[in-house]
């Protein structure tokens, strides 16, 4: 079938037999879409409700439990959008608003690393964009098999230098995101990358098409044939094992003849943010879309699914780079660097004339119709001709879960019979050993191929617990940016283990002294045909609700990202949370590190004996069992509120959150971050106080003179605070246990990530 | 003092530069790369990033830019022009300095703050820093690696032209660890590190870097040549519009490209 295939032949041939199940669409479905139009679709048809249809584009697995997301009252009072549109915006005051969104592009990069990655920064730098603020920050949370397994060497390299080209030559400050190792992930890595973006209130647009006789303008990069079906078959199935190097069918089934990763031009992405950026600013635009997963049948249909009536589109319009493209593909085309404007008619020369001034091609390719009907035509016949919410809203299962039967030999197996080191030398060990394990050591192999400083605002990235960039210079207002995941965590309770993420990114947050006001999320999940992972899933997401109810902010808007498994085996739950901040003056901001010798050094929180899921189980005994820390958002909330109100007050020299690894990591980084060394003496058991994972507890250093301040703060915010010591010397020195040099540690810190990779 | 940052599509640090120029007390003034015009500039920055993609090499388009027509005969008239990162490398497509910048050493980009020397502190951008001064200012390039033949390079280093150095070691494989370099007038500098990057120890290492741009302020007094006023007659200027027609013949045959 070709462009032959209009409506009027689908009408009068309904035997013929269509390739939807290559597609990714199941017999029901199919049949539903026959449904829809009282006919079969034609083969572009098919092609778009395929796209619009898969789990990648239609949420249709997990729209039930999303639904909980959705903020109430308080959560939503700094809100100007909320899920729904392309990202949530938060009013941060002073005028502005800030848009911020995380999303994975896990397959694709599997598949080819580099273009996979690279391809998943200038997404979701689009999406931003397309809301209307300029893009003004990325991070990327990412996660890999074992660091010295032998497809780790070709995946993370990989992925490193896509985002370093994408996000580098595009002009934006790479300030934080995480780096772990698990083998859960050898066959499927997770790639999940987000976005910030700065702008005025009034400057916020809408993914609508408006206005009959508006005319719908197509610009960015010609259409090509790269990542037909990427949306539908690579991003919404399961790697086999054997099909690692996978190729997608196109639209009238013919046999596989290109990648379905897309290609990536970051230099077009940047002339495309700068041009979109004077478009905003002239007021040319009624309506605007990115093009991303499923290209033009998603930006078509969501545009006009989103407005008042219909929508005209004329496929030769459509400039493209290969001319042999059917209309299947140029719809199900994912071509990178494109993006979909409603115009008003005696708009369109004033939006021509900035669009040249960048050397961006745009072409009219429709209008906004009244008649409620998405319609394209190619080579004199129409090929859709369809309702538009019928593609863009889609099916919603619900499908069934189950707690798995194999939980409970998980959580009796707990940590308690895990032979623990006793005695001073056997602590120093664990510490060096936990220090230089891949998870826990020096990222600036990664980190350095990044540009962190672009646009000269970034105040704090990594290896400080969360990014921080300055919006206004005048005021010294900012933003605070943190991801956290753990997987294994969530794997022993998924709910536990998604609040636990949470609490860590919003205490992260606050560590700069920035007050969290903001949710956004990246659920990495397996299949949802799989009971049990449906049940990690809806665990995940009540946990994020609650969570979040509890806390008082908003979720803003999210991802979610299925059938991560390869084979049977699904990859430990990992919902990703990322949280925004407002910082009222980044001059006051903090730093993770210990900055000069004599502060006095203070553990904030309670330890308990935690160790279910911990770092020092996974390093030390390769195990995984009990329960994970218990989380009490209440006392995060206490803890947080702390922090801002001492960095508020400048009382605080340094604030470091604990985490993985517990207080021995805490001290460790601090001292390495900060290039001063401390004495300390620990409460109770060595082991527990220096390992133990207990969540909501920080590692501060008090400003010289401000003790007293400082203690009178905690008892006001009623969170227990615990003197270790002082900072000092070049050493970090565990009284009565061990005394490691600065030097050492950071041989050990520095030393693991460059001998695996080179 | 006005000083112009030019942005090609693609530059990046554009903003950062004209950021620095405030910093240091001048006016900055944005210089469009389709304009033939320096907007009677007192000086200019070519900034980092990667104008037109780095396709072909760095700079090497750029270098064929109308507002470069205007730049080069002016540049070799006098006009200070401090080229960063991406700015050095179009300034030696340009010819207007000797060298080229090749592929770092470890074959990846490389983001790392670095120690300088100041080696010469007689140019514009560069007077009244100490020579043997450390700064302390980021490098973040791909293709950062400075070379030439030796010759040239014993000529850079007898001449003096050789304006800051890696003080500990070139991380990207640079030839004799040059950071910078300078034309044989000394107006026209080329450095890789990127000093707009370190005007403020809140945004980045340290605030040494916005020596660059105080020193070219300071200097303001005893005048450099200033760019053609657009107002002013072209044949006033006529060792620039001589130089300027040379420069249009080399764009009229690279727009064959």
């Amino acid at each position: 079938m070709s462009g032959e295939d209009t409506v009027e032949v689908a009408a009068a041939t309904p035997e013929v037999q269509q390739p939807f199940k290559e597609l990714g669409l199941t017999t029901d479905e199919y049949q539903k879409v026959r449904d829809i139009l009282g006919r079969r679709p034609t083969a572009a048809e098919l092609a778009l409700y395929s796209v619009m249809w898969s789990e990648h584009c239609s949420y249709k697995s997990s729209k039930v439990h999303l639904r909980n997301l959705a903020p109430n009252a308080d959560q939503a009072r700094y809100l100007l959008a909320g899920i729904g549109a392309n990202a949530g915006v938060v009013d941060i005051g002073q005028g502005y608003a800030v848009t911020f969104k995380i999303e994975s592009h896990n397959h694709p990069s599997f598949v080819e690393p580099h273009q996979g990655a690279a391809t998943g920064i200038g997404g979701i730098v689009r999406d931003i964009l397309a809301m209307g603020a300029r893009p003004v920050a990325v991070m990327d949370a990412l996660r890999f098999g074992p660091a010295d397994a032998h497809d780790t060497a070709r995946v993370l390299p990989g992925v490193v230098s896509g985002i370093s080209f994408y996000g580098n030559c595009l002009g934006l400050p790479n300030i934080g995101g995480e780096l772990a190792f698990d083998p859960s992930y050898a066959g499927n890595p997770l790639v999940n990358a987000l976005c910030v973006g700065v702008m005025r209130h009034d400057d916020l647009k809408a993914a609508v098409a408006t206005g009959t006789g508006n005319k719908v303008i197509l610009f960015g990069s010609r259409t090509g044939p790269d990542g037909v079906g990427g949306a539908s078959v690579l991003a919404s199935a399961t790697f086999g094992g054997a099909e690692q190097d996978s190729t997608a069918g196109d639209g009238g089934g013919r046999a596989a003849k290109r990648p379905s990763v897309q290609v990536g031009d970051p230099f077009m992405e940047k002339l495309l943010v700068e041009c979109c950026l004077e478009l905003f600013a002239a007021d040319l635009v009624e309506g605007i879309q990115d093009l991303g997963a499923a290209g033009v049948a998603c930006a078509t249909t969501e545009l006009s699914a989103g407005g008042d009536g219909g929508m005209f589109v004329d496929m030769d319009a459509i400039p493209l780079r290969d001319p042999s493209l059917t209309p299947a593909e140029i719809l199900m085309s994912e071509s990178q660097e494109r993006m979909m404007a409603v115009v008003k008619p005696e708009r369109v020369a004033a939006f021509m004339d900035i669009c040249r001034r960048w050397d961006v091609e745009a072409t009219v390719i429709g209008e906004v119709t009244g008649d409620g009907m998405l319609t394209m035509t190619w080579r004199g016949g129409t090929v859709v001709k369809i309702p538009p919410r019928t593609a863009a809203d889609g099916p919603v299962y619900q499908r069934p879960f189950a707690r798995p039967d194999s939980l409970d030999a998980l959580l009796t197996a707990g940590p308690e019979g895990l032979v623990r080191p006793a005695g001073g030398q056997a602590l120093r060990e664990t510490v060096l050993t936990l220090l230089g394990s891949p998870g826990l050591a020096d990222k600036r192999w990664v980190t350095q191929q990044y540009d962190s400083l672009v646009r000269g605002n970034t105040v704090l990235a990594m290896p400080e617990d969360s990014g921080l960039v300055r919006v206004a210079e005048e005021t010294g207002l900012g933003i605070a940016l943190a991801t956290d995941g753990n997987g294994r965590y969530c794997t022993l309770d998924p709910c536990q283990g998604t609040q636990l993420a949470l609490a860590e990114a919003y205490r992260n947050v606050a560590m700069t002294g920035a007050v969290p006001v903001a949710v956004t999320n990246c659920l990495n999940f397996g299949s949802p045909e799989d009971p049990g992972v449906m049940w990690q899933l809806a665990e995940a997401v009540r946990g994020l609700a609650e969570g979040c109810q509890a806390l008082g902010i908003p979720v803003t808007g999210g991802n979610v990202s299925l059938y991560n498994q390869t084979g049977a085996t699904a990859i430990h739950p990992t919902p990703v949370i990322g949280v925004l901040g407002v910082h009222d003056d980044v001059r006051r901001r903090l730093r993770a590190g210990f900055t000069a010798d004599g502060a006095e050094v203070v553990l904030l929180g309670t330890t308990r004996d935690e160790f279910g899921g911990s770092a020092w189980a996974e390093v030390a005994h390769q195990h995984l069992g009990g329960r994970p820390p218990a989380v009490d958002l209440d006392a995060e909330r206490r803890l947080a509120a702390l922090i801002v109100a001492a960095a508020s007050g400048s009382v605080l020299a340094s604030a470091h959150d604990l985490s993985d690894g517990g207080l021995a990591i805490a001290l460790a980084e601090a001292c390495l971050h900060g290039g001063h060394g401390c004495a300390v003496a620990l409460p109770g058991d060595a082991f527990t106080a220096l390992f133990s994972e207990s969540a909501g507890r920080a590692l501060v250093s008090v400003a010289v003179g401000r003790e007293k301040e400082f203690a009178a703060l905690c008892a006001e915010h009623d969170v227990p605070a615990t003197v270790l010591g002082i900072t000092a010397g070049d050493a970090l020195t565990v009284e009565n246990a061990f005394q490691i040099p600065l030097t050492e540690l950071e041989s050990t810190w520095s030393g693991t990530l460059p001998a695996i990779f080179g | 003092m006005r000083i112009g940052v030019v942005t090609f599509p693609g530059s990046l640090d554009d903003t950062d530069a004209a950021r620095a120029v405030r910093y240091a007390g001048a006016r900055p003034v944005p210089l469009w790369h389709a304009d033939r015009d320096l907007r009677g500039v007192d000086a200019v920055i070519l900034p980092g990033g990667f104008s037109y993609g780095d396709y072909l090499r760095c700079g090497a388009i750029a270098r064929f830019s109308p507002v470069m027509a205007e730049l080069i005969p002016a540049a070799r008239a006098g006009l200070p022009v401090l080229g960063i990162c991406n700015g050095f490398q179009i300034l030696c497509e340009a010819h207007l300095l000797p060298g080229a910048l090749t592929r770092n050493a470890g074959l990846r980009f490389l983001h790392v703050n670095v120690r300088l020397t100041v080696s010469n502190g007689r140019t514009p951008w560069t007077a009244g820093l100490p020579v043997g001064d450390l700064l302390t200012v980021p490098v973040k390039n791909g293709e950062g690696a400075f070379v030439a033949d030796e010759a040239t390079l014993d000529e850079l280093e007898r001449a003096g032209q050789v304006v800051v150095r890696y003080a500990d070691g070139a991380p990207n494989g640079s030839a004799r660890d040059i950071a910078g370099i300078c034309n044989t007038d000394g107006n026209v500098v080329g450095l890789m590190p990127h000093p707009e990057h370190a005007i403020d120890p809140l945004t980045g290492p340290s605030s040494d870097g916005l020596g660059f741009f105080t020193a070219i302020v300071r200097g303001s007094d005893p005048p450099y040549p200033p760019a053609r006023d657009p107002a002013r007659p072209i044949a006033e200027t006529a060792i620039v519009s001589g130089a300027r027609d040379r420069a249009n013949r080399q764009r009229a045959s690279g727009e064959a490209l």
